[in-house]
């Protein structure tokens, strides 16, 4: 194969156009799925499809691992892959978080009549007092809005109605009893366990590597169950829900996918734990566990932001 | 790898892992969506030959305008500049190939089931997309057909597509350069695109992310861009822009690297600046994240938004500037001749920089009130879009085609080909500036009988245009199946560079052995 090369271009594949395949039914599905009175059945066909590309596809780079035909420089390829996946995910996030500064600091007071030019003036603009004094009369912006534009105009018509009370810091007497707070601290608690898993991997120590790691793994589940918690008391006590306007709009969206990025992440960590137990990983080679690691480390710096933004300041 | 394509036709072209295949690959694909899109853009054009309802009802020229931009941008245009990456980076940096060769052939496979979806839902209920191809909010949400579900999970597939391409690209470049290709030393292609990538992986997501709000502000009660629930629409535009003014740089900063290979070429010169060329790129990709609300400036913005994304933009000439003055510089006292890729390329430059003054000119927030969604936008588009980024990409395939198949195409053929695109493309767009600042809007099926000359002069220069595309083809196929068998390395006698020290035509696998450059 790669007898002249010192970096190994790999034989033709099926696996790149099955998982085209698989996105292109997956995509299509999805579309056909949202649509009113849409049905599931193609988009999970879509998902099986990718959902076995993926393990096919991943066995073949272990094994050609395993094989001794990855250099240090085709390693260097998978890092870097890894690093800019990450990067893109960042991206999205950023989008989301961007979004929430835009509507909490820039729209509300727009809408509620406030928002002054700026720099040079501080009399509200043309645009703040036509929406105060004909579309949305009444509405007081504020954050976390618990009471929407919509609402200050129709009162109870309304489409959307805001939440009785928001996620927000509770003061520091109900601290205790607060999720979010707990849920940071098992996030966090989880990226040290994976830390320490990483160092007795580079030890040698492949018991305590697969403890550490199982750990990590069980606090990604804590947190997910925690999470669902939340969203449960959300939905049932605090009316607050995707449709509870921009504050259930930007919460939900952004704890959401961070949620679905903790998924995938405690997934990747799992992998990595049952190869563990398999012993694939030596003190030097083990980029498949190191790479779910980087990946958790930023879905916890991701959460660290969240926190921060859209809880405690929330 | 001794051995060279699969010699099954099915198995070489659906299961490869060659950077050239895939790239031949790219650049078909993107040739047949050019081809859909200009027929698009002949359908809305004919609409437009003579005022009043004539040929489509306008429901469906809305949706002509929206796909006409999708297909172009997403599905023509970008991919062309990837298939060229994937032919000319590892051959420009000696390397063996691409970096990640599967996931290679998965960023190809990706677009045809992402077109095929776009393309589908012109023939379903309630028609394809017709918000325009920046697909405004709520136009695009309160007010889309159903299938705006459709458009939305094939934009994230093609997203997807462009972040592993990207990604793809940026880990060849920063780990695949032979020994001694120093990051100054590489050609300007591959910095350009390497840069174009980093654009790509930054604001692929952000595009995601737009369409995803779309997605749940359409499905699930959410109010992104409702002000009754505390959003805003102008917030889809801002999240829209973000991914769309460096979205405008990724289609031209490859654009830039391919000529900057071509004019030192023909004028027998170093290029002149090297060092300046490739700051200006990367300040250029900086700016690009800093000024897109100049694409709002009559959505009602404060004053200061206004003057700061004003200033910002303007900016943005300056590095232009010094590759326009680069170029130019490369050509004084050279001996140029004037082979077609030449051709396009000093037409890529003297056009380009007539959409990047029409630019200036609505980079101007005050004037903008004016210009605004008129056909001056559509010129000054068109002009970098077409007379740049096109262009550029006609010139590329001239100019390395010898290289790739071992034949050299007609030049009379380049030529006639050349002069029809030239003058058709300045009688398409040159009215189109005229028509905007008299007042004819964009995106209309109808018009006032005031436009009516110019409408009529616009068309036939398109469908002129459209021909021109024709003979491309043509020249294309007759060089591959017919064109004069060459062998010389160094098919242009003042190209410099690792690829041309490369057998002609390339090798089905090249530098399994690094080369040493010094």
């Amino acid at each position: 194969m790669s007898t002249e090369g010192s970096y190994y271009v790999p034989e033709q594949s099926k696996l790149p156009l099955a998982a085209a395949l698989g996105m292109g039914v997956m995509a299509f599905g999805a579309g056909a799925w949202v649509i009113e009175g849409g049905t599931s059945t193609v988009f999970m066909v879509g998902l099986a499809i990718i959902a076995v590309v993926m393990y096919k596809w991943w066995s073949l780079v272990i094994e050609e691992n395993t094989q001794g035909m990855v250099s240090e420089q085709l390693k260097y390829s998978y890092v870097l892959g890894m690093y800019w996946f990450i990067f893109s995910e960042l991206m999205f996030f950023v989008c989301f978080f961007g979004s929430l500064f835009y509507v909490r600091v820039l729209v509300g007071p727009w809408i509620g009549g406030e928002a002054a030019i700026g720099m040079f003036d501080d009399t509200p603009t043309d645009a703040a007092v036509a929406n105060a004094t004909h579309l949305w009369t009444g509405y007081d912006a504020t954050w976390p809005p618990l009471v929407t534009p919509d609402q200050a105009v129709n009162a109870d018509a309304a489409k959307f109605i805001g939440p009785q009370e928001a996620m927000s810091w509770p003061g520091l007497t109900k601290i205790l009893s607060w999720l979010p707070l707990w849920n940071t601290i098992v996030l966090i608690a989880s990226s040290g366990t994976v830390h320490v898993a990483h160092h007795a991997l580079k030890e040698g120590n492949r018991k305590k590597f697969v403890r550490w790691l199982g750990l990590t793994v069980a606090l990604g589940v804590i947190f997910l169950f925690l999470q669902a918690e939340e969203y449960i008391h959300a939905y049932q006590e605090l009316g607050l829900t995707l449709e509870s306007g921009i504050y259930g709009t930007t919460f939900f969206l952004l704890t959401g996918f961070h949620g679905a990025h903790v998924t995938l992440g405690t997934i990747m960590l799992f992998i990595a734990f049952l190869r563990g137990l398999k012993g694939h990983f030596s003190e030097t080679d083990h980029f498949g566990f190191e790479a779910a690691a980087w990946y958790w480390h930023f879905v916890d710096v991701i959460w660290i932001g969240l926190f921060i933004i859209v809880y405690v300041l929330g | 790898m001794a051995h060279g394509p699969s010699e099954n036709f099915f198995s070489r072209w659906l299961f490869s892992t060659n950077h050239k295949d895939i790239g031949t690959l790219y650049l078909w694909f993107s040739f047949a969506m050019f081809l859909l899109g200009g027929a698009f853009a002949m359908i809305i054009r004919a609409e437009l030959f003579q005022p009043g309802m004539q040929l489509i009802k306008p429901e469906f020229f809305n949706q002509m305008t929206t796909m006409h931009g999708l297909v172009m941008v997403f599905g023509a245009i970008m991919p062309a500049f990837v298939g060229l990456a994937n032919w000319m980076i590892p051959m420009m940096i000696g390397a063996p190939d691409m970096a990640l060769p599967r996931m290679n052939n998965l960023s190809f496979w990706i677009l045809p089931f992402a077109f095929a979806i776009l393309v589908s839902t012109l023939f379903m209920e309630g028609g394809g997309p017709n918000f325009g191809w920046t697909f405004y909010a709520p136009l695009s949400t309160t007010y889309a057909p159903d299938t705006v579900n459709y458009f939305i999970f094939g934009v994230h597939i093609m997203g997807a597509s462009s972040i592993m391409g990207s990604i793809n690209i940026i880990a060849t470049v920063m780990n695949m350069r032979a020994p001694g290709m120093t990051y100054m030393k590489m050609p300007l292609f591959v910095w350009t695109w390497v840069i174009t990538a980093f654009l790509l992986v930054a604001v692929m997501p952000v595009l995601a992310g737009a369409v995803t709000m779309m997605l749940m502000d359409i499905n699930f009660g959410t109010s992104f861009f409702d002000a009754a629930g505390g959003g805003d629409p102008v917030l889809f535009q801002h999240v829209f822009w973000f991914f769309g003014h460096p979205e405008v740089y990724i289609i031209i900063l490859p654009a830039f690297g391919v000529v900057s290979q071509i004019i030192p070429t023909f004028s027998r010169k170093p290029l002149f600046g090297y060092s300046s060329m490739v700051y200006a790129t990367a300040s250029i990709a900086f700016l690009s994240f800093i000024v897109w609300a100049h694409h709002m400036f009559t959505v009602g913005m404060p004053i200061a938004g206004e003057l700061y994304f004003m200033y910002a933009t303007m900016l943005i000439a300056v590095p232009t500037g010094v590759k326009v003055f680069n170029w130019v510089t490369t050509m004084y006292k050279g001996a140029l001749t004037f082979e077609t890729p030449m051709l396009f390329s000093i037409a890529f430059v003297i056009l380009f920089t007539f959409g990047g003054f029409t630019g200036m000119m609505l980079s101007i927030a005050a004037a903008d009130t004016q210009y605004h969604d008129t056909y001056f936008v559509v010129a000054h588009f068109h002009y970098v879009m077409v007379a740049g980024a096109v262009f550029s990409g006609t010139a590329a395939v001239y100019y390395w085609l010898p290289k790739w198949c071992g034949r050299m195409y007609d030049e009379t053929m380049g030529k006639v080909q050349f002069w029809i695109a030239f003058i058709a493309f300045n009688i398409t767009f040159m009215p189109q500036h005229f028509l905007g600042l008299a007042g004819m809007p964009r995106r209309y099926s109808d018009y006032g009988l005031q436009f009516a000359d110019w409408n009529m002069v616009s068309s036939i220069g398109a469908f002129l245009y459209g021909g021109a595309q024709l003979l491309f083809l043509y020249n294309v196929i007759r060089t591959i199946g017919w064109g004069k068998p060459i062998d010389d390395p160094k098919v242009w006698d003042g190209a410099e560079g690792l690829e041309w020290t490369l057998p002609t035509p390339a090798p089905f696998h090249t530098f399994s052995t690094p080369p040493v450059v010094k």
